[in-house]
């Protein structure tokens, strides 16, 4: 049977031409940057850096790492590469103390965009026959309108539900009959559960395919996701300073994700000495974008920890794979497919007159849901004997934390000094999901 | 009349109350009078101790939060309406109740109560002639 590929062109390139390619398009990119970001160009100058010195991607390590503050130091517009009358679109991930990270992309950029999401669609065999649903989150998330644009350039029949709302997923699913399925894996084991415990039979929907990302997940979790909902589930991996969703994405073998590498340049590194590291070993992904125009980004540092393997995949893609993310060189959580950053839940601990700074988080996966409780003392004088006090207290530090992160949490007010002090590197987080 | 009572925030675990009965048991600290309030997350013990200062620095000294309220105590007949009556003397007032523990133990009701203001629920008990017990009665081992 053949195999569909969106873009046989550039996904089954050689490894060569794809080279010259990507050096081609690396040139065009630091000299846009150079001449057109002035903080690009300063961090170029500080390292003796010119557009002149990147001739191919051999170059690529002359050039300065590019990070999540960087972003933030720039906020919102300070890293665009074009004037804002031609950025049409922004979406922004949450952030700490308020300033989220913003994104901009050009008309070319939402293109290479629903490019980039219609190889990954085509990859996990939908087509212009497919419903598909769209359970990620819509709005400044970029999981939603990403594969929605993936969903209408190749032709399927797109259903721009968004998250949550269980019953109507259920019945849209039924009586629209959907085949594809787009959300969070840990969304997917719900719904899984939701359709056993419904009136609906699972004979009766036409699932067939499951696109899930987001968030990590193992392959066990994977195998138990195909099972309970008899479909075949395909990985996808992306981040809004890359572009969103369509950065890689699993093929039919499920041997790794293929990058997207005529756009989006990878490397590996060792996040302690920030030197590259050789093909197969484990280090943090970096990315450079090299037909961005909005937003193009040097050699981000993504602090997912992961493989590269450049051998040619079974499907016949030549684009280079990466190993599902074992884990982050930072303290990053993802839950429920939301960043979060310990440091978040601080500086809202800090901002509060009632609260300290000591707590703990206690993420968990409960019903194939992710659940977020945060331990925390509070100031003595806050210790009420009122009880309707105390959960009032208790319900003002929820909603205090909720509006920032953007994620419901249980909060637990502790004893005070019943959380470990540490003079090192304080535990703030007690992750007990299997997810390794 | 006002009695000090402490209250005592406590995490739901096991062992924990005990610990401050300990703590004060070592310090020769009675008690005279307690209640545990408790809801799915925390408790609160409430405990009026024979002294309050002393109590509430040990436990302090001991990591325990500890938060100094002000309640009444009364005595009332153990008989059918003997506390509807009582609690009609402060409705009428338009004095709020937080909570109230208490138990007969022969011919008479003893009642703890926190009102939302004590001073003017002890004019109002001394205005029917309840019969108010002092602090000095309670502070007692």
């Amino acid at each position: 049977m053949e195999i569909s590929i969106w873009n046989r062109h550039f996904e089954t390139m050689p490894r060569e031409p794809m080279r010259t390619l990507q050096s081609e398009r690396l040139r065009e990119v630091v000299e846009r940057v150079y001449f057109n970001v002035p903080y690009y160009r300063a961090k170029m100058q500080e390292k003796g850096v010119g557009p002149e010195h990147i001739q191919s991607v051999d170059d690529l390590q002359k050039l300065p790492f590019t990070t999540k503050q960087d972003l933030r130091d720039n906020y919102p517009f300070g890293l665009f590469a074009l004037p804002m009358s031609e950025i049409i679109r922004l979406h922004a991930s949450s952030g700490t103390t308020g300033r989220p990270t913003v994104v901009g992309y050009s008309r070319r950029d939402i293109a290479v965009w629903s490019e980039v999401m219609a190889r990954t669609l085509t990859a996990a065999g939908v087509t212009n026959k497919d419903f598909i649903q769209i359970a990620y989150g819509y709005g400044l998330f970029t999981g939603g309108l990403g594969l929605h644009y993936g969903g209408e350039k190749v032709g399927a029949s797109v259903i721009p539900i968004s998250g949550g709302n269980t019953r109507k997923q259920l019945q849209l699913m039924n009586d629209f009959g959907s085949t594809v399925l787009a959300c969070t894996p840990s969304y997917a084991s719900y719904l899984a559960e939701a359709i056993d415990e419904s009136d609906i039979s699972r004979e009766d929907l036409k699932l067939r395919v499951g696109i899930f990302g987001a968030e990590p997940w193992t392959d066990n979790m994977r195998r138990e996701i195909e099972k309970k909902l008899k479909i075949k589930a395909f990985d996808i991996y992306g981040l809004s300073e890359i572009i969103g969703p369509g950065v890689s994405f699993d093929c039919e073998y499920q041997n790794g994700l293929h990058i997207n590498e005529d756009h989006f340049i990878p490397e590996i590194i060792d996040p302690e000495t920030l030197e590259p590291l050789p093909e197969g070993e484990l280090g943090e992904l970096v990315f450079t974008t090299v037909t961005k125009e909005g937003l193009p980004i040097i050699r981000y540092r993504t602090r997912d920890l992961t493989r590269l393997h450049y051998d040619t995949c079974r499907c016949g893609r030549t684009l280079v794979r990466m190993d599902k993310c074992t884990g982050r060189s930072d303290d990053m959580l993802i839950i429920r497919g939301v960043n979060l950053f310990p440091s978040q839940i601080e500086s809202v601990l800090l901002e509060m007159d009632e609260t300290t700074p000591h707590y703990l988080l206690v993420v968990d996966r409960i019903n194939n849901l992710d659940t977020l409780e945060l331990h925390v003392e509070v100031e003595d004088r806050f210790y009420q004997d009122k009880i309707s006090e105390l959960q009032n207290l208790g319900k003002k530090i929820k909603n205090q934390i909720e509006s920032t992160i953007g994620l419901s949490v249980n909060v637990k007010l502790v004893e005070p000094k019943t959380i470990e002090r540490s003079e090192g590197k304080a535990k703030r987080v007690i992750d007990k999901r299997k997810l390794k | 009349m006002i009695i000090e009572q402490l209250s005592v925030f406590l995490e739901n675990r096991s062992g924990r109350l005990h610990e401050v009965f300990e703590i004060l048991g070592k310090a020769k600290i009675n008690v005279s009078a307690c209640s545990m309030a408790d809801t799915s997350e925390f408790g609160i013990l409430r405990l009026i101790p024979s002294e309050p200062v002393k109590a509430r620095e040990i436990l302090k000294e001991n990591l325990f939060s500890v938060n100094v309220s002000e309640v009444i105590s009364f005595a009332a007949p153990n008989s059918p309406g003997a506390l509807s009556r009582a609690l009609k003397i402060l409705a009428d007032a338009g004095i709020g109740i937080e909570y109230l523990y208490g138990f007969s133990p022969g011919d008479k009701s003893f009642i703890v109560l926190r009102p939302d203001d004590a001073k003017r629920a002890v004019d109002e008990f001394q205005k029917h002639e309840m019969e108010l017990i002092s602090a000095s009665d309670l502070y007692k081992f």
